[in-house]
């Protein structure tokens, strides 16, 4: 990382802490805006947030090994999820996540080299009588198919 | 994202109810009355656990702290529920106004709602009514001008973890930890949240007590059965023409369930989620209380072309991944119990080591530190005892299951 980037993202992360605050109960809020927002949470991000909320770096890792939503390793700029539980399985599951991965060229737990997607299996997402169900980002697409999933892909940035 | 379908029936949750109701009657209950009122009406968690909301609200309120919190359990991670999701979009009233009610009856001026990660798409516009929340002096200081009473609702979000829905692992998460449940004693309503007592409470539990402070705790208790008062949100999905969320009294059976969702063909029931037990045909008579087939409120239908053992090991993955890691009996349990059943898949397993593994299942429920790890075998214990036929003899929908 450039000496630039990381003064930046030290400043972000400066402001992040003014805003949730120092205490311990703020670390998981401060991860999860990090996260949003760059889709992992570097080494150099876990040791600043450390730093500031005068915490050992090592609790800031195991806060971020722990939570399936966070992540150390970059990942592609969009995150896709697709519920592999038991009610999206009978919905054919399987049909969507096929099609994806032909789509992109990758399969599930991957990231695309251009860094633009990324594929991941997740539990029930509270939509089982809508599905399957897709995660992207932040929103939601139930009642997905095959052809509704490719189209998904081909809007993304 | 969802088109709220016609207006939804029911006889407590899904009735009619105009925001600020619950908070209006703070004027005129003492909070005595209110646990009078949730008392008579029997009300029990709808989070899965069935603890008695009265007790819980009269040990929190009966403690002496400088802090105390109410925590709205909106982590709804149980694989086939999504009765808090349907609450929230489109009853949010119900939930915030019971909220404030909690705080008043217990002391608290702050309530926290753990919102799932999952459900982040939610969140602004959660926000937003909160906003419209405190112009209309619903939250904030001296509610509605007459209350002397303050408080206020922020939402926290989690971040992908099954186990931060037990409500000691969620408080871990809230106060910037691991999700790892604790040990209880102490329970949360004497240490919760930042050592301070701490009710927590499922989406439905204090959505069912906006409608009981307002119409009465005997209202509520007529309907249902003994043991289990009132009527339960029940989330539907699998093998059915309508899957959804229905509201029904306790006591209502299975048959009955199935009748009301158009299931055709059914073989087994799945009541209570992964961490639920699975029902065969020949028990669809039982009825939908505490007392015999209980659920947090999922119900996953399977129909004759189901292959159970396949469900029993997405069921198993659920909890390898899950488990938070914490004590051995569930980490290296879970592990061995899908084991077993992928040996089972590849024709290569004993009977006797399978009998070893049902034993273990049983170790696991008294052994584990929380009820991930007491209830993940029901699954692996009930599926391979009902389906033995299916499962070991090839012969689908055999005398068990069919
Ligand atoms: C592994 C596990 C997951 C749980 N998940 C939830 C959940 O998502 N939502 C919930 O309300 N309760 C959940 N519970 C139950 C809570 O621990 C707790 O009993 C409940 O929130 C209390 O609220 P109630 O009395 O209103 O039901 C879970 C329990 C366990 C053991
Ligand atoms: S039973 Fe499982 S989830 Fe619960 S504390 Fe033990 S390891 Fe963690
Ligand atoms: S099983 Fe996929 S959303 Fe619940």
């Amino acid at each position: 990382m450039l000496v630039l980037e990381k003064n930046s993202l030290t400043e972000e992360i400066e402001q992040l802490v003014n805003l949730h605050g120092t205490s311990r109960s703020s670390l998981l809020p401060i991860l999860q805006d990090i996260q949003r927002k760059y889709k992992h949470i570097s080494d150099f991000a876990q040791q600043e947030v450390a730093r500031f909320l005068d915490i050992h770096p090592v609790e800031v890792y195991s806060l971020v090994t722990f939570y399936s939503f966070l992540n150390t390793q970059a990942k592609g700029r969009n995150i896709i999820r697709l519920c592999k539980t038991i009610s999206c399985e009978m919905q054919n599951k399987e049909s969507v996540s096929n099609a994806i991965e032909r789509e992109l060229g990758i399969s599930f737990g991957e990231t695309t080299k251009d860094k633009k997607v990324s594929l991941e299996y997740v539990s029930c997402l509270g939509l089982c009588d809508q599905g399957p169900a897709l995660l992207v980002n932040e929103k939601v697409f139930p009642k997905m198919t095959a052809e509704k999933a490719v189209q998904i892909l081909s809007e993304l940035k | 994202m969802e088109k709220i379908k016609s207006k939804r029936e029911g006889a407590v949750l899904f009735s009619d109810y105009t925001r600020g109701d619950a908070v209006r009657i703070l004027s005129k209950m003492s909070r005595e009355d209110i646990l009078f009122e949730i008392k008579t009406s029997g009300l029990k968690g709808r989070g899965g656990a069935g603890f008695p909301t009265a007790t819980k609200w009269m040990l929190a309120a009966a403690s002496k702290s400088d802090a105390k919190y109410l925590i709205c359990n909106a982590d709804e991670g149980e694989p086939g529920t999504f009765k808090d999701r349907v609450l929230l979009l489109e009853y949010p009233e119900l939930v915030f106004d019971a909220m404030i009610v909690g705080g008043f009856t217990i002391g608290a001026t702050i309530g926290i709602v753990y919102l799932r990660g999952e459900y982040e798409y939610m969140l602004k516009s959660l926000l937003d009514y909160l906003d419209q929340m405190r112009k209309d002096n619903l939250l904030g200081n001296n509610i509605l001008g007459n209350t002397n009473f303050s408080f206020d609702i922020q939402i926290k979000l989690g971040s992908g973890a099954y186990i931060c829905g037990e409500e000691t692992a969620l408080i871990e998460s809230l106060e910037g930890n691991r999700g790892e449940a604790r040990n209880r004693p102490p329970y949360p309503v004497n240490s919760g949240f930042l050592g301070k007592p701490t009710v927590v409470n499922n989406v439905e539990t204090l959505a069912s007590i906006a409608h009981i402070v307002t119409k009465g705790g005997e209202w509520f208790k007529k309907l249902g059965t003994d043991k289990s008062s009132g009527s339960k949100l029940f989330s539907v999905s699998g093998d059915c023409e309508s899957p959804g969320v229905y509201e029904l009294p306790f006591g209502t059976s299975l048959e009955e369930l199935l009748k009301i969702v158009g299931a055709q063909n059914t073989k087994a029931i799945q009541v209570g989620g992964a961490s639920g037990i699975c029902i065969p045909k020949s028990q669809f008579k039982r009825k939908l209380s505490f007392e015999d087939a209980a659920t947090g409120g999922s119900i996953m239908i399977f129909n004759e072309s189901r292959n159970m053992l396949h469900v029993l090991k997405n069921f198993m993955e659920f909890f390898v991944e899950e488990s938070c890691g914490q004590c051995t009996p569930c980490r290296a349990g879970n592990m061995k119990l899908l084991e077993g059943v992928e040996m089972i898949e590849n024709g290569d397993y004993k009977f006797s080591y399978i009998s070893k593994l049902k034993d273990l299942g049983k170790t696991m429920q008294v052994a584990s530190k929380c009820g991930l790890g007491q209830s993940s075998s029901n699954a692996f214990i009930s599926i391979l005892e009902n389906f033995s036929e299916e499962i070991f003899n090839g012969v689908r929908g055999g005398k068990n299951g069919n």
